[in-house]
């Protein structure tokens, strides 16, 4: 079905020309006008962060908790996943370092990938799962349930007790959830090299050690503060704006999944241009 | 009467006019995109007065308080309260107000991860900074008495059943020591019993903290229990105002239906 619309003004100046739009058109129209509205909020969202971050009366005590519940609570997950990471990343590599006769590279090599790659990858996306959906399902029913409401009339600010304390605490935890993802990875590594073969957990570590640079270490390092941060924001923001009802809660949560992950690859792919760069 | 306008019962006795009003709203509009919520409603509450708003679901009773702390943000229209005009101010002057307004939500709102203690320490210890931790926690103590649940202090929300969820939401409330009280649908969902204790609370509340209160219902009895003036809303318009005894002798259809 085709809809008239007509152009009321242009450039000031009425006229009484009509366009023809079909009802796809317009539909397509209005999602992309959903999109631009969703990204002016977030940025909106994100700049609101700042703000109340450098503002006075920090929820110190609320941080901590975050942190812990984002830190300690994640660990166990985050061990188990690195250190089979390391396993099966080894026992995939070693047929193909084998036929050029390089086994003994197999402990350079894991390292190197483990903690320039696959350590922050797949702790942000474990994080984005865990943390990510946790932030926008426990917002969003609070929301749902006024209790966000309930904060705003009493005259406290819910976004700096309930949004700032997350960011922050994911921001911070993930690096060092990465540091432990590493360190379970290169153990799981070792172990993948012993089903086969018979290696000391000295002389593995010292040449998975040994092939890793500052350079490998440091950007890994940085881009997972951003893979923490992108984390923190899109579950909040998603549980936060969350709309009525409980079935937006299930929204909330699964959106926040889904949009973390895909930011933390986008995020990681600028990353990987900007160290190529400057390496 | 012209054809069509509600019946209005105009009583001067209801409410002090001579009085300069807690909360003077002028010519409210809400509209939540083609659908028009309240249409130039206008409504003053008087110092120490509970006024009840009545209304079927629908009506725009909870949309009316949320403007009143700007939850929501009317489309025109003037709110004052204790003076100020709310939709003029700026976020630190809004948080001020607010301080001075307890609103008491339909659902009770407790913060379900905190301990009943910590639900009331969380608005004490943001606005009263400077108090010291016996004062916090004998301002705890006091409001959790006042709602006759001292006893429930380290408990948390998910223990707790919905009148008593109800009492230590309005203890929270209590706490930072309101001039203004919003009800929002304070019996609803809650056996008579339970209910009548609301409203004695209500009353108890309002002798003992001289709180100026709305109570938002469509709960007879609460109304008949609590209120010092009726309002009733019908289509986002003020359909008749006075007390209850005017309510109870009118022959207005609509009035009627709530009141057989």
């Amino acid at each position: 079905m085709k809809k008239i619309i007509p152009i009321a003004k242009v450039r000031g100046y009425a006229t009484n020309k009509t366009i023809r739009l079909s009802d796809k058109t317009i539909e397509k129209s209005q999602l992309a006008s959903i999109f631009f509205l969703d990204v002016g909020n977030m940025a909106l969202f994100i700049a609101r962060i700042f703000r109340e971050t450098f503002s006075r009366n920090f929820e110190f005590k609320e941080f901590l908790r975050q942190c812990y519940e984002i830190g300690n609570k994640s660990l166990p997950l985050i061990a188990v996943t690195g250190a089979i990471m390391g396993v099966v990343l080894t026992i995939q590599s070693r047929p193909a370092l084998a036929s050029f006769g390089a086994v003994t590279m197999l402990p350079g090599m894991v390292a190197v990938s483990i903690v320039r790659e696959i350590g922050p990858v797949i702790t942000a996306l474990i994080c984005a799962g865990k943390v990510g959906s946790g932030m926008g399902a426990e917002l969003g029913s609070m929301k749902v349930s006024e209790q966000i409401d309930a904060m705003e009339v009493s005259a406290t600010s819910p976004f700096k007790f309930l949004v700032v304390t997350r960011v922050l605490a994911a921001t911070l935890m993930l690096p060092i959830l990465v540091i432990f993802a590493d360190g379970f990875g290169i153990f799981g590594s070792w172990i993948g090299v012993n089903i086969k073969g018979d290696v000391n957990l000295v002389l593995f570590t010292s040449q998975a050690f040994g092939s890793i640079d500052f350079m490998d270490f440091i950007p890994a390092l940085v881009k997972s503060y951003f893979f923490g941060a992108v984390i923190g924001i899109v579950g909040c923001y998603k549980g936060y704006n969350a709309g009525k009802g409980t079935e937006s809660v299930g929204k909330a949560a699964n959106s926040a999944v889904v949009l973390a992950s895909l930011m933390v690859i986008i995020v990681d792919l600028i990353a990987v241009q900007i160290t190529d760069m400057l390496a | 009467m012209k054809k069509g306008e509600p019946d209005t019962i105009v009583n001067d006795s209801v409410g002090n006019s001579s009085q300069e009003p807690m909360i003077n709203i002028e010519n409210l509009n809400v509209a939540f995109g083609p659908l028009q919520v309240l249409k130039g409603l206008s409504l003053k509450l008087y110092k120490e007065e509970n006024l009840v708003v009545l209304g079927k679901s629908g009506s725009g009773k909870s949309v009316l308080i949320k403007c009143i702390v700007q939850l929501l943000k009317p489309d025109s229209g003037t709110i004052e309260v204790l003076g100020s005009n709310v939709g003029s101010l700026n976020r630190k002057e809004l948080g001020e107000l607010r301080k001075k307004i307890g609103f008491l939500f339909q659902s009770g709102a407790l913060y379900d991860s905190m301990t009943v203690r910590e639900n009331l320490e969380f608005p004490l210890v943001r606005i009263r900074r400077k108090m010291s931790k016996k004062e916090v926690d004998d301002k705890i103590k006091e409001a959790l008495e006042n709602v006759g649940l001292a006893d429930a202090l380290n408990k948390m929300p998910s223990e707790l059943s919905g009148g008593m969820r109800k009492r230590i939401s309005l203890a929270r409330t209590l706490v930072v020591d309101p001039l203004i009280m919003l009800y929002d649908e304070p019996t609803t969902g809650l056996d008579p019993v339970t209910s009548d204790e609301i409203s004695e609370l209500i009353n108890l509340v309002q002798k003992k903290y001289k709180t100026s209160s709305i109570i938002i219902t469509h709960d007879i009895e609460c109304a008949r229990n609590t209120a010092n003036r009726i309002l009733m809303l019908h289509d986002g318009e003020v359909h008749t105002e006075g007390t209850i005894e005017n309510f109870e002798k009118s022959n207005d259809s609509l009035i009627k239906s709530f009141f057989k």
